[in-house]
């Protein structure tokens, strides 16, 4: 078998175990979205285009609450930045790409498939690696095209009295679970909601997402300085 | 904007995001501190998603009584913290929910 075949095969493998929490994520954004108001064809768009889970919930709960266009932006923007991150920690596999499959890869490079090719990356310095990305990246994206599509034909069906928006601050709420239990982690969750809920009404533009998220990790900048001069 | 202007430039600003690291870093730009801060960046966002869809209502007042949003969110996060486990913290925190409007 080819060398990039089985490197993309071994990509879809790592990431599966992955998707089962992106399938309830993929149908309770595609309800939310005809529920908001959006076409079926822009809710597959939104997958399609923008193509990030979390970024589009926030961008559905902006856009329902009357959020501007560059409040909305900025915020999927800020919700997003965490994957400069993840960018950053894979480029020195990808530098000797060609700019085509640097744009490719950039295009899935979504959290699961991050977290899976970035630890194969550390095992393996075969030259095919990238392709680890590419198979991780294309298992996410046909569960969450899927999904969204399945949320899209569900939400004619789903009667309003479920109170299924209630799913969104459930969503974010488990992808915090392994934060819970580091005490700074716990003091950024807890600054951001108190500055997000008693800005929400203050904040101009409904900004707030990005002032708690910016002053929560002005904090999380402090407490991580404070913990290590103290060691 | 019209919707589909608002989701390009979201798409744009999402794939900028991910491609700019990749396209442009020389290893020596971020260092380890750069890369811990952005480590927090979940824990600084998305609560602010979470503490205002559970405890404001539609019109943005507080809902602190008769709000079954905050005990389903409670149970959720204790069955997140022991389980460890992202499906079973959305159930049981739709679960309770369902519970709490429909059977009390």
């Amino acid at each position: 078998m080819n060398n990039k075949f089985r490197v993309f095969l071994k990509g879809i493998f790592d990431v599966s175990p992955l998707m089962i929490p992106v399938v309830p994520f993929g149908l309770i954004f595609g309800v939310l979205s005809i529920d908001i108001g959006f076409s079926p064809i822009e809710t597959m768009g939104m997958s399609l285009i923008v193509f990030g889970g979390a970024s589009q919930i926030v961008l559905l709960q902006l856009f329902s609450g009357g959020a501007s266009s560059l409040v909305i932006i900025s915020s999927v923007g800020a919700v997003n930045s965490r994957h400069l991150l993840y960018g950053a920690v894979v480029s020195e596999h990808l530098s000797d790409l060609k700019l085509v499959w640097k744009i490719v890869i950039s295009y899935f490079l979504v959290d699961q498939a991050f977290a899976r090719s970035n630890e194969y990356f550390k095992k393996n310095k075969d030259k095919d690696k990238y392709f680890h990305l590419f198979g991780g990246g294309i298992t996410c994206w046909v569960i969450w095209q899927t999904t969204t599509f399945l949320g899209i034909v569900l939400g004619a069906f789903i009667p309003e009295k479920l109170g299924l928006s209630f799913a969104v601050p459930l969503t974010f709420l488990a992808l915090l679970v392994n934060d819970f239990r580091k005490l700074i982690n716990v003091i950024v969750i807890i600054i951001s909601g108190l500055v997000a809920t008693f800005g929400f009404n203050y904040v101009p533009y409904k900004a707030y997402v990005i002032v708690a998220g910016v002053t929560a990790l002005v904090t999380a900048a402090i407490l991580t300085k404070l913990v290590k001069t103290n060691e | 904007m019209s919707n589909w202007l608002l989701i390009i430039y979201c798409g744009l600003i999402t794939f900028l995001t991910r491609f700019s690291m990749i396209a442009l870093l020389k290893k020596e730009m971020f260092n380890d501190r750069i890369r811990e801060i952005l480590s927090f960046v979940p824990s600084a966002i998305f609560p602010a998603i979470i503490f205002p869809a559970i405890f404001l209502d539609n019109s943005g007042d507080f809902q602190l009584e008769n709000n079954p949003k905050i005990m389903a969110a409670i149970i959720a996060m204790l069955i997140g913290i022991i389980s460890q486990n992202i499906i079973a913290t959305i159930i049981s925190g739709l679960a309770s929910y369902w519970f709490l409007i429909f059977m009390l």
